[in-house]
């Protein structure tokens, strides 16, 4: 863990609505190790995704727009390259697996085709020779008689399938950084466990970086080395793992912790729910944006937004209180 | 939670469901059937509530549905408060839904967009003719709406202009119209963010307290299940193969396939997680139409024996606190 893979300055992205812009990323910056899996959670809305899509430059416009900020991967601007550029980079350098491996694959095309297309396109492989390929992909993500499944089309194979099916696409190329966005949540228990595993130990093959982009804090607490939590378009609190479960600073991320039921805890405690709903991104409060929910604020919370500050290693809060008091 | 007097709300014995399938467009054949749920037996205690977990398919939501009566029962038995109620007709179901309601887990397909939440919450009270006149009637919504958490103003709005939570709070009150002793919550906070799902347990538990209620609590999250459960059955493939009070399924889980399914829980806090025991299952469900003979799970089954494939284990009382599993190896 020592070089710089992807650098994230200021960026905000916002969609244009009849209710006004929605502030949906509204300035984040953080950085990405090689080698490292980094978590972002949060709940819907709080712009995890859309960081994502920025990233890859997926941004529907209209109604969305980049409006500024630097994305910086593997030394060049990715907001500043051409299109054409920009296709090179798109599952080539970086990749994603989406999260809904039911409507992310075609349909009228095989799964080998399909698996292999990053290496047309990229490599310039012919048809044979990338299904050549895909066959040893997908026999590195565990799909059993991989010759004979990479013929099927994607309504042949089940849900767990299709997302190994996704990932060995991802890992064509032999991509820097892939992009999980929510891969698992659509999956069963069992199934997930073993996906995360394998998309782990795959990506660390490879020596890429992996980002996870998930709402689910077992997750993140199990697979990630850093974590982004995310709150109404900004990183609220950031850290290794172990900063952000046993050594909490936002009101937030105590608040998410708190809600959540826990399998290891025995005695029958009642749950502290966040009151209170996520707030609208086209009127943000003034202020810090969780201060409405906030069980510890202030004065100042309604007035000045907080920055990102470090309390120690790289761990930072956006907070003006200390919530150990 | 309320306490209980032993005395069994539901008692499902030996209950089949199962969906036929066919082929051909005119001259339709039946080619088999998917098992959805197959032999399944388990009582409810009044005022308890008992968990279901299982993954996708595995014919949690048709049993809670099939308690309901809303699928036809291929075979077995349920008791209602002693009665059985699995040959009664449609007019004896209606009569008595009133004594059961369901959650549904969508919030926003599970209401009529086209309906005043007014409507909604009061459309039991109408079906069962349980008011008196038009200002009674708002007078029972505005008092659910009230008791769920909601404001009674809102009732002459549309779902559209509620949140996921809300939403789910007004299913809450319709499924609550009819004073009902039993509630089937079939994944009610699965489609819901963690802080609003911390919000909604924590009004389900309010009310069984307030109302005594009973709940089947269907869900594929083990850590709610575990929150929110007195008792806790785990399925698997259309059959129940664990069953037992929550803090002994956790601390002493015996069958293969429910420790299985807890160590694939990862829990927030890194430390913690890293200590435990990690038990990972190859492979994914097999389909319900052609489910593996003897053990269903012995494909997947990190301890399965050569006799497991043959014989069919049924639930066995392992001796210790109502603890239920259906293992062949289990007390070896």
């Amino acid at each position: 863990m020592s070089e710089k893979l992807l650098e994230i300055r200021d960026l905000h992205t916002y969609f244009w609505t009849e209710n006004g812009w929605v502030k949906a990323v509204n300035g984040v910056s953080f950085d990405l190790w090689k080698g490292e899996t980094l978590g972002i959670v949060g709940e819907s809305g709080c712009g995890k995704s859309v960081t994502a899509l920025s990233i890859l430059r997926l941004i529907p416009n209209p109604p969305g727009r980049i409006l500024k900020g630097e994305i910086i991967f593997e030394g060049r601007d990715l907001l500043q390259l051409s299109d054409e550029e920009m296709l090179r980079v798109r599952g080539n350098r970086i990749s994603m697996v989406f999260q809904e491996p039911m409507t992310s694959l075609n349909p009228v095309l095989t799964v080998g085709r399909q698996v292999g297309e990053p290496l047309e396109l990229h490599r310039g492989a012919s048809i044979k020779g990338a299904l050549r390929v895909a066959i040893e992909l997908l026999k590195k993500t565990r799909i059993p008689a991989a010759e004979n499944r990479a013929t099927d089309y994607p309504h042949q194979f089940s849900g767990g399938m299709r997302q190994r099916a996704m990932i060995a696409m991802g890992l064509g190329c032999e991509p820097g950084l892939i992009i999980a966005d929510e891969p698992t949540t659509a999956l069963d228990v069992t199934v997930q466990a073993q996906l995360l595993d394998l998309m782990k130990s795959l990506t660390r093959d490879l020596s890429a970086s992996l980002m996870i982009i998930t709402h689910n804090l077992g997750v993140v607490a199990r697979y990630a080395d850093r974590v982004n939590v995310m709150y109404a378009g900004k990183i609220v609190e950031t850290g290794t793992a172990h900063d952000i479960y046993e050594d909490t600073r936002h009101p937030y991320t105590l608040g998410l912790m708190a809600s959540v039921p826990k399998i290891d805890q025995d005695v029958k405690a009642k749950l502290v729910p966040i009151e209170g709903q996520p707030p609208d991104l086209a009127h943000l409060p003034e202020g810090c944006s969780f201060y409405p929910r906030c069980t510890f604020a202030v004065e100042k919370c309604s007035k000045e937004v907080p920055p990102l500050e470090t309390v120690g290693g790289i761990h930072q809060k956006a907070c003006w209180i200390d919530v150990r008091k | 939670m309320s306490e209980n007097n032993g005395k069994h709300l539901i008692d499902v014995k030996d209950l089949s469901v199962h969906f036929p399938i066919y082929t051909g467009a005119i001259f339709k054949r039946k080619v088999g059937d998917v098992k959805a749920v197959d032999g399944v037996s388990f009582h409810i205690l009044s005022g308890e509530t008992l968990g279901l977990v299982g993954e996708s398919g595995c014919g949690k939501t048709t049993t809670g549905h099939a308690i309901l009566r809303l699928h036809e029962l291929t075979g077995g038995q349920i008791l209602f408060n002693g009665e059985d109620i699995s040959a009664y007709g449609g007019s004896q179901m209606r009569v008595l839904r009133r004594g059961m309601q369901i959650i549904y887990q969508d919030p926003f397909s599970s209401l009529n967009p086209r309906m005043t939440v007014l409507d909604i919450v009061g459309e039991p009270i109408a079906v069962h003719k349980m008011s008196r006149n038009p200002k009674d009637y708002q007078d029972q919504v505005a008092e659910l709406l009230q008791v769920v958490g909601l404001n009674p103003s809102m009732s002459s709005r549309y779902p559209h202009e509620f949140s996921g939570g809300q939403r789910q709070r007004i299913g809450i009150a319709r499924a609550l119209a009819v004073k009902p002793s039993l509630i089937v919550c079939d994944e009610p906070v699965s489609a819901l963010d963690v802080s609003i799902q911390a919000q909604i347990i924590n009004l389900l538990e309010d009310l069984q307290e307030k109302f005594g209620l009973t709940y089947l609590f269907i869900a594929h999250d083990l850590a709610v299940v575990r929150h929110i459960s007195n008792r806790i059955a785990v399925m698997y493939l259309g059959s129940i193969v664990e069953i037992a009070d929550r803090l002994d399924l956790y601390h002493n889980p015996q069958h293969p396939y429910t420790r299985a399914l807890l160590s694939a829980v990862p829990i927030p806090n890194p430390t913690l997680d890293a200590q435990r025991k990690q038990l990972m299952l190859e492979g994914e469900v097999p389909s319900p139409v052609n489910p593996p003979p003897g053990c269903k799970f012995h494909p997947r089954c990190p301890e399965a024996k050569p006799f497991c494939a043959e014989q069919i284990p049924v639930l066995k009382d392992t001796g210790h606190r109502n603890h239920w599993t259906a293992c062949h190896r289990s007390g070896e």
